[in-house]
C-alpha cells in the first residue's frame, strides 16, 4: 500500500473563465496563470503568500509555447519563499500526476502549501492543433514530420486505426463518446459546445484524419486552472471539505515510450492509451479498483482515448471498449449503477474546455465536495487521468 | 464509390529535414535511393530514428545494411486537409510501414502512401518510392508492391 495514502489533500481550486482559442488576449498567459493561482488560494481560504512550493507538469510549460518560472511568479505575486519547485517531464500526461509530485514535496517536509498550475493561450502563431507541422525539423522529428501528421489528433488517428483493426472498434462507439460529452456539457455555462449533437452532424464533420473527424478532436481553448495541495492535518482548518489523495502514479513502460511521436510501440501497446502501467500500479497500491469509483474523469483530448482508457483501467476488458461504450455505461447518471461508470460529467475536453487535463481535476474536486453541476450522488471516489502522451501518463484516485 | 480517391505525397519542395551525426548515414543512403536502417552490429536489433545505443544490448556498434525496399502497412490515416495555408486541400495518407529485413517494431518508417486511398489496408505489401525534398535530400514514401 502507498505509504502516503490520504496523508495529503487538495484544498483549493481556482480557474479563469474558459475562452475560445486566442480570445484570452490581451491578457498574457502568465497573467492567466496568476489569476488562477490567486483564485485557488481564495477558494482554500489562504493568501497567495502562504504558497511555498510549486509542482508543475509538462516541463512547467505555459501551454505549449512558453515556460513558467517560479522566481517570476514570486516577484509578481509577492510570494516570500519556496522550499520546492519542480516539474514532471514531457507533456499533458502529467496533469493528474502533478498531485503526486506535490505530495512528495509535502511529505518530505520541503513545503506546506504546494500549488500546481497550467495555463493555455493559443494565439494564431501558437496553435496546438497543428503544432508539429509548424515547427522546425529536428534530427528526430525528421523521421515523422515529412509524413504530414501535423498535430496530436493526426497521430492518434493512426493508433485508433490499429485498435479498430484488432478489435473491431467502430465509429459508432466514438460517436457515442462525443455525443455523451456534449450531453454532459449542455447545462454548464462554462462549456464551449452545449448544443445537442446528432449523428448527422457528426457524420458531416470533416474527416481531418480518417478514422477521426473534427468532432473526435477536443476543443482549442484558452484559460488557466490551479490547485493547492497540503497535509491532511492542515486541510482540516481550511474552508472546504478536504479531498484526499488516495493514490497517485505517473510513469509508463518502454513499449509506450515516446508513443505516437515515434510510432514504434509493439502490439497491443500501439492501439492503446499507454495507461496500463500506471493503471495496474495505481490499483495495486491503493487497495481499491474500478468498481469502487463513483465517477471517472478521463483525459479526452481525442474520443478514442476515452475508450482505450476504459479498457486499461479495467472498467471493461481489452478490446471490449466498443461494446462497453455502446451500452451507454459511460453516460452521466446521478447514481452509480453496477457495471456502469459516469465519465466526464463536466463535458470534458471534448465539449467543455481544454486546459491540458486540469478541468478533470477541477471536476473531481467539485464531485467530491458535492457541488458539481452534474453531481453523482454521494460520490466518494473519483479517478482522474492525465494523457495519453509520451511518458509519463498519470492517474490519481481522489476521495472525500 | 470512391470515398477519398487518389492519395499523393506531400510536395517535396515543402519538406525539410535536418540531421545529426547519428542520423546522417541514414539520409546519405536515402540520397542515393538506398533504404537502410540503423542495425546493432552486436545483436542485430534495428532502430529508427538512429540513436547512440542499442536498446536491446546497449552496444554502440552499428551497421547500415541495404534493405530490400519493401514492407508491410502497420497502420495509416487518411488526411483531407492541406497542411499548407496557401495550398488547396488534397488527400494524403500518412502510413506506418514495417520494412522487410528488420524486426518491425522499433524500426518502422513513417511516410506517405501514394495510390488509391480507398484501397490501402493494414497488412498491405508496399515498396519504397523516393521523393526528392529540399536541400538535395530524398525521402522514402510508399506505393503498392
Amino acid at each position: 500500500m502507498w505509504v502516503n495514502q490520504d496523508k495529503c489533500a487538495i484544498v483549493g481550486i481556482g480557474a479563469t473563465p474558459y475562452y475560445p482559442r486566442g480570445h484570452s488576449w490581451p491578457q498574457t498567459v502568465e497573467q492567466l496563470a496568476s489569476r488562477a493561482m490567486v483564485a485557488a488560494c481564495e477558494d482554500a481560504g489562504l493568501n497567495i503568500r502562504d504558497i511555498d512550493g510549486f509542482a508543475y507538469y509538462s516541463h512547467a510549460s505555459a501551454g505549449y509555447a512558453g515556460k513558467f518560472d517560479t522566481a517570476t511568479f514570486m516577484e509578481e505575486l509577492g510570494i516570500r519563499e519556496v522550499g520546492f519547485t519542480a516539474t514532471l517531464t514531457s507533456g499533458g500526461g502529467g496533469s493528474a500526476g502533478a498531485a503526486g509530485l506535490a505530495t512528495a514535496a509535502i511529505m518530505n517536509g520541503d513545503a506546506k502549501y504546494v500549488i500546481t498550475v497550467m495555463a493555455l493561450q493559443q494565439l494564431p502563431q501558437r496553435r496546438l492543433g497543428t503544432v508539429f507541422g509548424a515547427s522546425a525539423p529536428t534530427p528526430t522529428s525528421s523521421f515523422l514530420q515529412p509524413s504530414g501528421l501535423v498535430g496530436p489528433g493526426h497521430l492518434v488517428s493512426v493508433l485508433t486505426r490499429r485498435h479498430m483493426h484488432l478489435y473491431g472498434t467502430s465509429r459508432d462507439a466514438l460517436f457515442e463518446i462525443v455525443q455523451a460529452h456534449r450531453e454532459h456539457a449542455a447545462n454548464r455555462e462554462t462549456s464551449m459546445r452545449r448544443a445537442p449533437l446528432t449523428r448527422e452532424e457528426y457524420d458531416a464533420s470533416p474527416m481531418l484524419a480518417d478514422p477521426l473527424c473534427r468532432l473526435d478532436f477536443c476543443l482549442e481553448t484558452d484559460g488557466a486552472i490551479a490547485f493547492i495541495t497540503t497535509t491532511a492535518d492542515r486541510a482540516k482548518d481550511l474552508r472546504h471539505k478536504p479531498v484526499y489523495i488516495h493514490g497517485c502514479k505517473h510513469g509508463g513502460s518502454r513499449e509506450w515510450g515516446r508513443a505516437f511521436t515515434a510510432m514504434q510501440m509493439p502490439d497491443p501497446t500501439f492501439g492503446s492509451a499507454g495507461h496500463k502501467h500506471v493503471a495496474d500500479r495505481l490499483w495495486a497500491d491503493s487497495g481499491v479498483g474500478p468498481a469502487d469509483m463513483d465517477v471517472a474523469l478521463l483525459y479526452d483530448h481525442f474520443s478514442p482515448m476515452v475508450l482505450m482508457q476504459l479498457e486499461e483501467y479495467g472498467f471493461c476488458g481489452k478490446g471490449e471498449g466498443n461494446d462497453f461504450v455502446l451500452s451507454g455505461a459511460t453516460r452521466y447518471a446521478n447514481r452509480r449503477n453496477p457495471g456502469a461508470i459516469p465519465v466526464n460529467p463536466h463535458g470534458g475536453q471534448l465539449s467543455e474546455a481544454y486546459i491540458i487535463g486540469m478541468t478533470h481535476v477541477r471536476e473531481a474536486i467539485d464531485q467530491l465536495r458535492g457541488t458539481a453541476i452534474n453531481q453523482v450522488e454521494d460520490a466518494e471516489f473519483a479517478l482522474v487521468t492525465g494523457g495519453p502522451a509520451p511518458i509519463p501518463t498519470s492517474g490519481m484516485i481522489l476521495r472525500n | 464509390m470512391a470515398r477519398f480517391g487518389q492519395a499523393v505525397a506531400l510536395p517535396g519542395d515543402r519538406i525539410s529535414i535536418t540531421t545529426d551525426t547519428l542520423t546522417e548515414p541514414y539520409w546519405e543512403a536515402a540520397k542515393e535511393h538506398r533504404l537502410t536502417t540503423c542495425k546493432c552490429a552486436d545483436c542485430g536489433f534495428c532502430r529508427l530514428p538512429p540513436t547512440a545505443f542499442c536498446p536491446e544490448c546497449q552496444s554502440e556498434k552499428v551497421e547500415w545494411p541495404t534493405l530490400p525496399g519493401t514492407g508491410t502497412v502497420f497502420s495509416f490515416a487518411v488526411c483531407t486537409k492541406s497542411p499548407y495555408p496557401d495550398v488547396p486541400d488534397f488527400v494524403y495518407v500518412p502510413v506506418i510501414v514495417e520494412p522487410d529485413g528488420t524486426q518491425g517494431a522499433g524500426s518502422r518508417l513513417i511516410g506517405n502512401f501514394i495510390g488509391d486511398a480507398d484501397a490501402i489496408e493494414i497488412g498491405m505489401c508496399v515498396k519504397v518510392v523516393w521523393t526528392d525534398i529540399r536541400d538535395g535530400w530524398s525521402l522514402p514514401n510508399f506505393e503498392p508492391a
